[in-house]
């Protein structure tokens, strides 16, 4: 018996429902996932007025019953009690856009003939007053037979009248939920026009001055050129606005090392601690700020509405690849990581469209590719001036983004003419109204990305690089043998084991040490490499920085080759593990890591061979 | 505008020029794939809805905008062009 009610809390997406969530619950609440299926769950606490507290859950957004995509299953397996992960809810807190009844009230009318009590959130009551819709919320609680209450989610307005709403409705639960009542489609929405119709006291013509915007951000020029610069100065702001922050973190990290160092006696436990963990981890943690910015871009430019124009913008294209404008929003988000990336694919109706998505996700550059990028690009290009504002080694980065790009371009073709062949799927999306994107909601999403983040930093890769330091430090050779440390480990016989396999692309001992324990996050190969330096250099060699350690070690075939690898190498548990949940099964994930090793082995051959050959 | 003629001629939402307001005429749901027509339904395209057409894509035919209710909509033009409509007489 658990202690607190449920409540649902459910809606049609755009409904503010996320908003409404956050101002109920604060910062109390929870994230995790929907087993079998990536959907995200998010619950939270909320304190009723007669001091019952009661556990809030966000449903994903759904236009009906009948769901069309996997997150709307698990909405319409919680409401209606079969689901197997959730228990039955107590109640239902309805939202619906006050400015969009006509359609809102379609589906909420569907949840009220389930039976549970229901309570109506008439949301975002301020646009709605601003368009000049005047609406009796009296009328509507008589029609729909359920209290309703106006809200403004974002400017916290309602919430008192909602939980004393919320306080009444609750009763000892144990209501079981009656779904056969179903209704065609069309009868209800004539009844919720019909409804919405009484309801409204006044109306005047829908929003111009949105018509207004969406005349620049979707006319045929304007629009793509505003996306394009938007997206440049995403990219711009990844790598300028984070170097003040990540140089702070990197002292920081070199400050508790040094700490260490001169508090600990030498020996086993401060080699572990200064050479293995925190020189790992703190390797990785250095790149939280870049990813935070670009989550930040991304989390803004969906709060904004501007999302759903982009993919309007880019369904053209897209379809060029038998794929539509809404699998550019997950793609873009995988810019940041795929993970995310993959898990809003559930949005995309189309099973084979959505396939194809997940299966071309890991070819964005993702933000684990940048510790890799940048300290290789770092150590073995020069960084010429080959016009104003244009240097090598920013055009190198920019390649490897574009031959991203590229390659998922060229995957998406074949994958669409072979193995997720179908017909090409439409593209019907509701365009939400502009918002201002507020500061709380971001800040929360940010907040709850950087624990992810961390949490990750702190278990997968605080781990696999502790493992690599074991494997590489011992058995120790005998002293006077003059084998180096890394050679006469597991590790180093492990490393050339590999070798054998790499060497036709160019990939020396220290790669193939570093790609294993990279299979678990692609940064690690950057704490990897420096790893092997630190233990087998002695003496002079182990101040010198990693940058001048490679320099003298590599060619630049074999960095270039080792970058090109990089763009394609599905190198990252935690994409191999959301893509089995996403497409419940191990075929899909088995099939995405064959064809992009395949990729990544030949393309790294062929650059290896061509910069050999042009005398590089 | 001449005004004896009793009803404007049905015309698709593709061909539908831009703001002018129209009622939803009829949908040829043969037309349009199980899962199209269910999200189309969803979304409030029924008979008798107002609708128009406020953007087009008009590099190599991309998708529409539309208006539908107070809500805006975009859609591919192969499903706008089974959606038939009848232009407000204004």
């Amino acid at each position: 018996m658990h202690a607190a009610p449920l409540v649902a809390l459910v809606g049609n997406p755009n409904a503010g429902k996320s908003a409404l969530f956050n101002a109920l619950t604060g910062a109390r609440q929870k994230v995790g996932n929907y087993p079998g299926v990536t959907v995200e769950r998010k619950s939270g606490r909320m304190v009723l007025d007669d001091g019952r507290p009661i556990e809030l859950v966000d449903l994903p957004g759904a236009y009906s019953l009948e769901p069309s995509s996997p997150d709307e299953r698990v909405t319409r397996d919680v409401v209606t009690g079969r689901s197997s992960f959730e228990r039955t809810p107590d109640a239902m807190l309805v939202v619906v856009d006050a400015a969009n009844l006509d359609n809102h009230l379609r589906f909420a009318l569907q949840l009220i003939a389930l039976g549970l009590p229901v309570v109506v959130a008439l949301n975002m009551v301020d646009l709605a007053e601003r368009d000049g819709l005047t609406l009796d919320t009296d009328v509507l609680a008589r029609e729909l037979g359920v209290p309703v209450i106006a809200t403004v989610a974002v400017r916290k307005r309602g919430l008192d009248s909602l939980r004393a709403a919320l306080t009444a409705a609750i009763g000892g639960g144990g209501v079981k939920p009656q779904p056969d009542a179903a209704e065609p489609i069309t009868a209800l929405q004539r009844r919720a026009r019909h409804i919405a119709r009484a309801a409204t006291v006044s109306e005047a013509p829908a929003r111009r001055w949105a018509h207004l915007l969406d005349s620049v951000a979707l006319h045929s020029v304007i629009g793509p050129l505003l996306l394009v610069a938007i997206l440049f100065l995403m990219f711009q702001a990844v790598f300028t606005w984070a170097a003040v922050p990540a140089d702070m973190i990197d002292s920081g990290f070199a400050a508790l090392q040094g700490w260490i160092t001169d508090t600990l006696p030498a020996g086993f436990f401060r080699s572990l601690l200064t050479d293995g963990l925190i020189a790992g981890v703190g390797a990785v943690v250095v790149f939280l700020p870049q990813i935070l910015i670009l989550f930040l871009f991304i989390l803004v430019l969906e709060a904004s509405g501007y999302m759903v124009r982009a993919a309007f913008l880019m369904d053209r294209l897209m379809a060029t690849v038998g794929l539509s404008g809404r699998a550019f929003i997950p793609l873009l988000s995988s810019f940041a990581c795929a993970v995310p990336g993959i898990m809003a694919t559930r949005t995309i109706e189309d099973e084979k469209d959505r396939l194809t998505t997940i299966l071309i996700a890991p070819l964005m550059t993702c933000s684990a590719r940048w510790p890799v990028y940048t300290l290789i690009i770092g150590a073995m290009i020069p960084n010429t001036q080959l016009a104003p504002f244009v240097r090598l080694q920013g055009l190198v980065m920019f390649g490897l983004l574009v031959m991203g790009i590229a390659g998922a371009y060229a995957a998406a073709l074949i994958l669409r003419r072979t193995v997720t062949k179908g017909t090409s799927s439409g593209f019907m999306m509701e365009m939400p109204k502009y918002q201002m994107p507020r500061l709380a909601d971001v800040g929360i999403g940010l907040w709850t990305r950087t624990l992810i983040f961390l949490k990750r930093a702190g278990t997968i890769i605080a781990a696999t690089t502790v493992v690599l330091w074991l494997l590489l430090s011992y058995p120790k050779p005998p002293a006077d043998s003059g084998i180096a440390q890394v050679s006469y480990s597991i590790g180093g016989r492990i490393g050339s084991g590999i070798e054998v396999l790499v060497k036709p692309i160019g990939f020396n001992r220290d790669i193939s040490l570093a790609l294993l324990p990279a299979m678990a996050a692609r940064e690690v190969a950057v704490s990897a490499i420096g790893t092997v330096y630190a233990i087998d250099d002695t003496g002079d060699a182990s101040t010198q920085k990693i940058t001048d350690k490679l320099r003298g070690r590599w060619t630049l075939p074999t960095a270039l080759a080792f970058l090109m690898w990089f763009v394609f190498a599905p190198q990252c548990i935690s994409t191999i593990a959301v893509t089995r949940r996403e497409t419940n099964g191990w075929k899909w994930p088995a099939f995405m890591v064959g064809y992009l090793f395949a990729a990544a082995y030949i393309m790294a051959g062929i650059t290896y061979w061509l910069a050999v050959f042009a005398g590089l | 505008m001449d005004m004896s003629r009793p009803v404007v001629q049905s015309v698709s939402l593709e061909t539908l020029p831009r703001r002018q307001r129209a009622q939803v005429a009829a949908i040829d749901w043969s037309l349009l794939a199980g899962p199209e027509a269910r999200r189309l339904r969803e979304l409030g395209f029924d008979e008798g809805v107002d609708v128009e057409v406020l953007h087009r894509a008009t590099l190599g035919r991309g998708p529409i905008a539309c208006r539908i209710g107070r809500m805006t909509v975009a859609l591919r033009r192969r499903v706008a062009g089974a959606i038939h409509v009848s232009p407000a007489a204004a």
